[in-house]
């Protein structure tokens, strides 16, 4: 064997990695002490919960049938409402359709403010604004699809061949032209994937949605938390992941076949 | 006033905005029905040139007259109908390649609609027709519905003519059209040029980097480098000898 070049007891020992390994571990251990995690946890409750949430309570199932059917209905015409919406002001963001860069910093930042609001904060505001029910989950579904599909379309946008843009021009065609024949086929089908992304999403959310107030099958999924009917509560945990892992399949099958 | 397809450059400079001089005071008059081509090193303002003259691109001074009219002043609606006169074909065909042959023909002709008949697609019966006539020209009807993506680049490019045919126009500009094409093909889309600018009667000017191509095509042929206009000579007085100078490097002997 050919003689390898020496290294120092240090490296060879790793002493750097295990020292700061060891480091890492302690300053978890403190920083669990000092904010009290699991001081107040009891195992004897824990499997109480499993134990019951295994046994569920099948007979609930045709009572949820229908708040998971709005909240499919939610998520759907929330996220057509804000991903139709995001279009227009996409385009007013991306560089190479608007010139000023005033205009865009002004759009990106508005979108910006919108987009650092989470979907539970805003359907908290919107239960507060128009109520109790279903159309507070829409409406803060569709501001958070607004804020999502508006950042992916228009970094999709920035990120198009440029030359039809000369071609459409260089043929006499105005913005508008330019937009719906240059700009407009070349992102569409990563729009329509954007949107399908953004209702998987939504599914999900709008699942926790009705826990504010704001319609669909969370206000059952609080409902049996606090009636300490965890069997009820695994029948709707369980629903929501089959409509959650069906959403998600059509919508990658969908998405892969406009790839 | 009859539109003939005379191109009249005076004057024109190009300064690009970190200081590099594009064209420096180019004066050129193209008459009616010329095939001109622009030679030049890479960088010698060629495409500039060609992009000055459908307005691309601005110019920092001077005037560019299609039949008689200033593009460089135009603007709006105004600019739009002298665009429209200008067809322009490209060195990276500037299809749209995820939508149909037929689609991007049909483009061609927005100049002529209003904003929301040609976004709804709402084109008349006789331009379906016209884009079927200007693919035929092309010897590509057969790929009217076939995705511009599937078509070789030669193909493409022949798309890309008849798309411009659809302006109906009388100047057409070529920005390198053949830059990335195998000698046969290029044979074919120079020739379809050719046939246009000798059966329509188009001004024709063309950015070319092949000599031979030059040589074999245009009526006339003029010279740039770094900016200048440096040569320009009906095909009948050039000499093979004189784009040693167009070509020569700062260094060469």
């Amino acid at each position: 064997m050919p003689n390898l070049p020496k290294r120092s007891a240090l490296k060879e020992w790793h002493v750097i990695g295990f020292a700061l390994f060891l480091l890492f571990i302690i300053l978890m251990m403190l920083s669990g002490q000092k904010t009290g995690v699991g001081q107040n946890f009891s195992w004897d409750q824990f499997f109480d919960l499993w134990i019951k949430m295994s046994n569920p309570d099948w007979s609930y199932l045709p009572a949820i049938l229908n708040p998971i059917a709005q909240t499919i209905q939610m998520a759907l015409v929330g996220t057509l409402i804000g991903g139709v919406a995001a279009i227009p002001v996409a385009l007013l963001a991306a560089s190479n359709i608007v010139k000023s860069k005033i205009v865009r910093g002004l759009v990106r930042f508005v979108m910006n403010l919108t987009r650092s609001l989470p979907e539970m904060l805003l359907a908290a505001l919107f239960v507060a604004v128009v109520g109790i029910g279903a159309f507070s989950g829409v409406c803060a579904l569709a501001v958070f699809s607004f804020g999502m599909v508006f950042k992916l379309l228009y970094e999709a946008i920035e990120t198009i061949d440029e030359g039809p843009i000369d071609a459409m021009r260089a043929a006499g065609a105005n913005s508008i032209q330019v937009i719906a024949f240059a700009v407009f086929p070349q992102v569409f089908n990563q729009f329509l994937s954007f949107f399908l992304y953004t209702l998987e999403i939504n599914v999900r959310a709008s699942t926790v949605l009705g826990y504010l107030g704001a319609g669909g099958i969370g206000l059952y999924l609080n409902t049996t938390l606090e009636l300490f009917r965890y069997d009820r509560t695994a029948v709707v945990i369980l629903s929501i992941l089959v409509v959650v892992v069906i959403v998600d399949t059509i919508s990658n099958q969908l998405r892969e076949a406009l790839a | 006033m009859s539109k003939q397809g005379t191109i009249k450059v005076e004057g024109v400079s190009k300064v690009y905005p970190n200081g590099v001089v594009g064209l420096d005071n180019i004066n050129l008059e193209i008459e009616s029905g010329e095939f001109v081509v622009v030679v030049g090193l890479s960088g010698a303002g060629k495409s500039t040139l060609l992009r000055a003259m459908n307005r691309l691109h601005d110019v920092t001074s001077g005037n560019i007259l299609i039949d008689g009219e200033d593009i460089t002043k135009a603007s709006g609606k105004e600019l739009r109908t002298l665009r429209r006169n200008i067809a322009m074909i490209f060195q990276n065909y500037n299809l749209v390649k995820r939508s149909t042959v037929a689609r991007n023909v049909l483009s061609g002709r927005v100049g002529y609609y209003s904003t929301w008949q040609s976004t709804l697609g709402l084109f008349s019966k006789e331009d379906q027709e016209r884009a079927a006539k200007s693919l035929e020209r092309v010897n590509l009807l057969d790929k009217y519905y076939t995705r511009a993506r599937d078509l070789s680049g030669g193909q493409q490019q022949r798309v890309g003519i008849a798309r411009a045919l659809m302006q109906e126009p009388k100047v057409f500009l070529a920005d390198e059209p053949v830059s990335g094409l195998d000698p046969k093909t290029t044979k074919v889309v120079m020739d379809d040029l050719k046939r246009l600018n000798e059966e329509d009667g188009l001004t024709v000017v063309a950015n070319l980097h092949s000599m031979e191509l030059a040589m074999d095509y245009a009526t006339r042929i003029v010279g740039l480098k770094a900016g200048k206009l440096v040569y320009d000579k009906p095909i009948s007085e050039v000499n093979l000898d004189d784009f040693k100078d167009i070509y020569a490097e700062v260094g060469d002997q």
